[in-house]
């Protein structure tokens, strides 16, 4: 009779766990992680894309060296800010893409300045890199877009009650977000 | 006699509130399932009946997008790749490469486990396309490839207002690319394989039916009765074969519908 009354305790247990929402938490914080793992490939993957664009335009005779060592410093930058993917708060997001952004920033400057020279511009290999970039800014943004919508997925989910009660009880806490930048939200186009 | 009114009043109190309650839980379930994530780009919707080969903006002939549809159906059976053709008017101020993202990822092209989906964006109007890469093919076709093929592959076509011929020469670069990257593991409408294995089927069942009724009437007695049951069955599990396989065919052997595979953003473009 007693283990009858402790299997159902247990189940009932059980029960209130998954319709509080415990598993679907876990379920979602989950899907927020593994966003962030992408959205941080994608930026590895400009960050090493990098390298490639300034040996190609180091190349060039008498190339503007001052628009070269920012990109090379904005990456250095960009790639020592790390975020703990375990807590992935506001403000570590907001350290992060500030950094990015930096870089960001600086491999526009390049590109505009890439302008100036024909001979570059024409160079295919240059072109490629050059769509290799775009590819990368895109894939950046479309990974941004996909973290945030987990992100809101989860915080939605931890504030509403009753999951709002055992989010505080086993320390759910909402997640940062990517914002877009003021005047910029859209990947640097190059026109050829 | 009040006292008793009274506790009956409480307790279906108690009910409203215990069903309130799970009315409450059920109507956040409802809000909770409902798409939280509002689209900034206006997406054509997925096609159907499925095809491959979608020309929004009239700029195919009925004879050239069915023989690329054929094209592209045939790519699909051989390699379980998806090569979509879709064609705009317009863009309306949409980032290319951000529309393709969002098609590719929407429609599901490609396969799911793989991922093996390929998209020729085309915006009439706006002259410019994208041609986008699922996750699965980014290593076959790379970004620098796709620029490649978009540059100097279909826009000298499109230059001359010849769609059809820079598409299938685009296509061609894209099957060159994609050589023995995916094959199709599972072949679909197998019509032959299907009746086969049915026929393989009823005759283990016969077999076991045979080996049962042998084991149990140990006799000649009923030996009528007992073959002719079987064979009955035979005959049912083999016309139950012939109607899948009719079934199969019914499909017409089309384009089979999306795979839900998923793009992370790979690909390039150029205008013309």
């Amino acid at each position: 009779m007693k283990s009858i009354f402790r299997l159902l305790s247990i189940m009932i247990i059980a029960a209130s766990l998954s319709s509080c929402g415990y598993n679907s938490m876990v379920e979602k914080r989950e899907a927020v992680s593994r966003e962030w793992a992408n959205v941080e490939s994608a930026y590895q993957r400009r960050a090493d894309l990098v390298p490639n664009l300034v040996n190609t335009v180091k190349g060039q005779a008498n190339f503007e060296q001052q628009t070269l060592t920012q990109v090379i410093e904005a990456r250095a930058k960009a790639t020592s800010v790390q975020v703990d993917a375990s807590k992935l708060s506001e403000e570590d997001i907001q350290k992060f893409q500030a950094a990015q952004d930096e870089l960001k920033g600086s491999l526009s400057r390049l590109l505009v300045t890439v302008e100036q020279y024909p001979d570059l511009k024409a160079n295919q290999g240059f072109m490629e890199l050059q769509a290799q970039l775009e590819g990368t800014e895109n894939r950046i943004n479309t990974e941004r877009n996909r973290f945030n919508e987990s992100v809101n997925d989860y915080n939605a989910y931890i504030a509403q009650f009753p999951a709002v009660l055992t989010a505080k009880m086993f320390g759910f806490t909402p997640k940062g977000y990517f914002h877009a930048e003021a005047g910029s939200e859209k990947a640097p186009t190059v026109k050829f | 006699m009040i006292s008793a009114k009274d506790s009956h009043s409480s307790w279906s109190m108690r009910a409203a509130i215990r069903g309130g309650w799970l009315m409450m839980c059920f109507v956040a379930l409802l809000l909770l399932s409902g798409p939280t994530y509002a689209q900034d780009i206006k997406l054509p919707d997925r096609p159907d009946p499925p095809r491959l080969v979608n020309d929004y903006a009239g700029v195919l002939s009925a004879g050239d997008a069915d023989a690329l549809e054929t094209r592209l159906d045939q790519y699909e059976k051989e390699t379980s790749t998806q090569i979509a053709v879709v064609i705009i008017t317009t863009l309306d101020g949409a980032d290319r490469a951000q529309y393709a993202t969002e098609l590719m990822h929407e429609w599901g092209i490609g396969q799911k486990d793989k991922d093996n989906g390929v998209l020729l964006l085309i915006a009439k109007e706006d002259r410019t396309m994208f041609l986008g890469t699922g996750r699965g093919v980014e290593g076959a076709l790379p970004d620098a490839i796709c620029k490649r093929i978009t540059e100097y592959t279909i826009k000298p076509k499109f230059k001359e207002g010849d769609y059809i011929g820079g598409i299938n020469a685009g296509i061609d670069d894209i099957e060159a690319s994609l050589k023995g990257e995916f094959k199709n593991d599972e072949p679909q409408d197998n019509g032959s394989s299907f009746s086969i294995g049915w026929i393989i089927l009823a005759i283990i069942i016969v077999i076991i039916l045979f080996s049962i009724w042998g084991g149990g009437n140990n006799g000649r007695t009923y030996s009528g009765t007992g073959s002719s049951l079987p064979w009955f069955l035979l005959g049912a599990l083999s016309g139950g074969g012939g109607s899948r396989d009719g079934d199969s065919w019914g499909g017409g052997g089309g384009f089979g519908g999306f795979g839900g595979g998923d793009s992370g953003g790979g690909g390039a473009g150029s205008s013309w």
